[in-house]
């Protein structure tokens, strides 16, 4: 591997932009393909897989034995709202290896004794969000149903690459949602991104049971086929 | 505590900024109870100087000698580990697994 070919692994990674550096094993030719350029790659749909799951693999193609080191960043799930849904979706996060972060603007809600070990942010969604970033393997979760709190969150998590996006509230509120978002200038394209009713149909009672349907759906979005580019 | 292989590749790069010559060893693949995934990398330098982990210790070794020499000629190879190879290498994998691992030079002039 030449020094560049590394110097860019490295800057895409902490930009936590994938890649997947293609090694010929015999030949030790070698390219790195960013996860934006994959669809021209000759070995795409071997490429795409290996980067959903996630695993560097030995694969064969063309007659040829290529290692695909895979880099995906660790996907994380930025939720709005410090409440009961958001405190059983800590733990199960957690075993997911999905990196949580909890904003909540209401310190009565957002309290370390009531989410230990849990990233918790406490200022203004649209701030909060500017640090943190929005980016392909980020999930984004409104749970607050305040749309003082939950609104400029969507907003921005509209205008980013998430992969998933998800609000809570019946359908009358999500109506109301949606209003308020076309109010906003997104149009129905862009709105659809939204999961609404979130997470997966399962019946869903008890706040863990609809953190399960969520983090469920968070999961499926993530391993399966990546949407078209929009 | 493993390093990380995030770690691993920064110290590669930072190792060949300092002007020291470096190799990169990755597991490509595995069989059986192997004691490091696929994708785990560990970074030499010209001295043998090592970090990061391809077998949690057993064959380390031997895969910093191949490094070495790796360096001085520039030619990627890669190498087998394992108890059913029992010709080529003298160093096993006590746990019963088999790896083969890619070892590569990092090169600060543009050859492919």
């Amino acid at each position: 591997m030449d020094l560049a070919t590394l110097a860019l692994l490295n800057t895409e990674r902490a930009a936590r932009r994938a890649t997947v550096l293609v090694t010929d094993v015999e030949s030790g030719a070698q390219r790195l393909v960013k996860a934006a350029d994959l669809a021209a790659d000759p070995l795409a749909d071997v490429l795409d897989k290996q980067l959903r799951m996630g695993k560097s693999a030995l694969v064969e193609a063309e007659g040829k034995a290529f290692f695909l080191t895979v880099q995906a960043p660790p996907p994380r799930v930025i939720v709005t709202g410090a409440v009961h849904i958001s405190q059983a979706m800590a733990p199960m996060a957690k075993l997911l290896d999905l990196d949580l972060v909890i904003i909540d603007p209401r310190t009565a809600f957002a309290t370390p004794e009531r989410f230990p070990g849990v990233r918790l942010l406490t200022d203004w969604p649209d701030e909060a969000l500017a640090g943190l970033g929005l980016d392909g393997y980020t999930a984004f979760v409104a749970l607050t149903h305040d749309p003082k709190i939950d609104d400029p969150a969507l907003e921005a998590a509209l205008r980013s690459d998430c992969f998933y996006i998800g609000a809570l509230g019946s359908r009358k509120t999500h109506g109301r949602r949606l209003e308020r978002l076309a109010a906003a200038g997104f149009d129905e394209t862009a709105t659809k991104r939204i999961h609404a009713p979130i997470g997966l149909d399962i019946g869903a009672v008890s706040p863990a049971e609809i953190a399960l349907a969520i983090l469920g759906e968070i999961v499926k979005t993530l391993r399966g086929p990546r949407r078209a580019p929009a | 505590m493993i390093s990380t292989d995030t770690d691993i590749l920064a110290t590669a790069e930072a190792w060949v900024r300092d002007g020291r010559s470096v190799a990169l060893a990755t597991v490509i693949e595995t069989w059986g109870s192997a004691p490091r995934p696929v994708g785990s990398h560990l970074v030499i330098d010209g001295e043998g100087h090592f970090l990061g982990s391809v077998s949690g210790g057993c064959v380390e070794g031997a895969v910093v000698e191949e490094a070495v020499d790796v360096i001085a000629q520039g030619r990627p190879r890669t190498l087998e580990f394992g108890i059913a190879d029992e010709t080529a290498w003298k160093v096993g994998l006590s746990c019963g697994g088999r790896i083969r691992v890619y070892v590569e030079r990092i090169s600060t002039a543009k050859v492919n």
